[in-house]
């Protein structure tokens, strides 16, 4: 075990078991917790942000006790992480590791950039087609738009 | 029918597009017919299209149909706010098919999937006119004798023009050639040549039509509008270039035919009207047999 001590470690309680989520920019956690709906659960949730990484800059992580995620739930993190790494935890220890993939539809999550979209007039929710992963162009179902990783808004 | 409802002219196979195309032909022949008898046509602009609306509900009346519905939204309870949502809803009791033009881009798709009648889109904002496509192909089938191996020159705005990108994807399903004849502000987007260039098919870029003209089977041309361009002096430039007179038809292919999705301003010479090449007249009256075939295949009567 490493000393709490340590000015280098994280502050951060290990879990029994759940899922940790790694590799998470800093600037789109709370995207992340709000894609995965963790704000409307009661799983004991720790989490760190404005770490160094060596190669994202500052990131930040997730642990969700308790908490394992089907890979169609998870992918929906892709469009904000797209390098989320995932540890899943049994009994302290890693078990397996997963890597996020951008899904081929995008339902209720991004917003269409055109304006003149019906999805930003009346209570209709998004639904696109990923036509391109790297980067990230979405074709909009209803007004066949694509909204490029550039103008992508996360609802 | 993939889906009940014609949103965008990609819901069709090819083998649906021919049918709708032969079945059109059927129409042409025995225009006036008691197929639709009983049934009720609503007809939703949303916003003006006197020419659009005109042609679907004389395809309606010739069948024995009746119409009803609104010519823009003024006349509507959309001004009280209603949502097209409840429009919708509301409109499915009264109607067996709806026709529908709005701004709004995806409305009509979005519509499709809260009706519980089949919908026509007849334009939602810049995005899809699937019947003004259907027409095209008509009329480009009626006088080529073919869709296959066609040179295919289209001019003006082809930049925002839906008419256009319409008819290239559509045209793209058969061996074509593309000539696109455009000022440098309105080329063609590079998505849609993207797009050829993936299919393999042809299609080369200038800026003039005299370059051009005579190898075409079908010059479709299109408006230049002034308030395309963000410097007035560039438009001023070019309006001209694009205007088609009857000298410059003297050495074009023999059956090659001009189409206009209409209204014109000036882009094509009055002189050109007499010419046995100009087309769009016809082209109009096509789009009475082919939005006829188009209602009865989403009904299933035919």
């Amino acid at each position: 075990m490493k000393s709490i001590n340590d000015p280098k470690q994280l502050l951060v309680s290990a879990i029994e078991s759940g899922t940790v989520i790694d590799h998470i920019p800093a600037s789109t956690l709370f995207k992340v917790i709000k894609i995965l709906g963790l704000d409307k659960i009661s799983n004991q949730i720790t989490f760190g942000t404005n770490l160094d990484s060596k190669t994202d800059g500052k990131k930040a992580i997730i642990k969700i006790a308790g908490k394992f995620f089907e890979d169609d739930d998870i992918n929906r993190i892709a469009l904000v992480a797209p390098n989320a790494k995932l540890n899943i935890i049994h009994d302290y220890k890693v078990i397996e590791k997963r890597v996020v993939s951008v899904p081929d539809t995008i339902t209720a999550i991004a917003k269409c950039m055109n304006p003149k979209c019906i999805t930003n007039f009346e209570n209709v929710t998004t639904r696109f087609r990923v036509v391109s992963k790297k980067p990230v162009a979405l074709k909009c179902h209803y007004c066949e738009k694509i909204t490029d990783q550039e103008r992508m808004e996360i609802i | 029918m993939k889906s009940r409802s014609l949103v965008s002219i990609d819901d069709l196979t090819t083998d649906e597009i021919i049918k709708i195309l032969g079945l059109a032909a059927e129409f042409e022949k025995n225009p006036i017919q008691d197929i639709l008898h009983g049934k009720v046509v609503a007809t939703l602009f949303f916003e003006p299209s006197t020419r659009t609306r005109l042609s679907f509900e004389s395809a309606v009346n010739k069948l024995g149909g009746k119409v009803i519905g609104f010519t823009d939204s003024s006349s509507s309870s959309v001004t009280k706010g209603e949502t097209l949502n409840d429009t919708i809803r509301t409109v499915n009791n009264y109607a067996d098919l709806i026709v529908m033009r709005h701004p709004i881009e995806g409305s009509a798709r979005y519509a499709s999937e809260i009706s519980t009648v089949p919908v026509i889109n007849a334009g939602d904002g810049a995005n899809q006119h699937p019947t003004q496509t259907m027409l095209d192909l008509y009329s480009i089938l009626k006088t080529q004798g073919s869709l296959d191996n066609l040179n295919i020159c289209m001019v003006g705005d082809l930049k925002y023009g839906r008419t256009v990108h319409s008819l290239l994807m559509a045209m793209s399903r058969w061996k074509t050639s593309f000539n696109f004849v455009a000022p440098e502000e309105l080329m063609m987007p590079d998505e849609y040549k993207l797009y050829l260039r993936n299919l393999g098919l042809d299609y080369y870029e200038t800026a003039d039509l005299n370059e051009v003209i005579n190898m075409a089977d079908i010059v479709y041309m299109t408006r230049v509008q002034r308030e395309r361009f963000s410097d007035p002096i560039e438009y001023e430039k070019v309006k001209n270039a694009y205007v088609l007179h009857d000298h410059m038809l003297n050495e074009t292919r023999p059956g090659m035919k001009i189409l206009h999705p209409l209204p014109r301003v000036n882009e094509i010479n009055t002189d050109v009207d007499s010419n046995s090449k100009a087309y769009y007249f016809e082209q109009a009256l096509n789009g009475v047999y082919t939005r006829q075939a188009i209602i009865c295949t989403l009904l299933g009567l035919n």
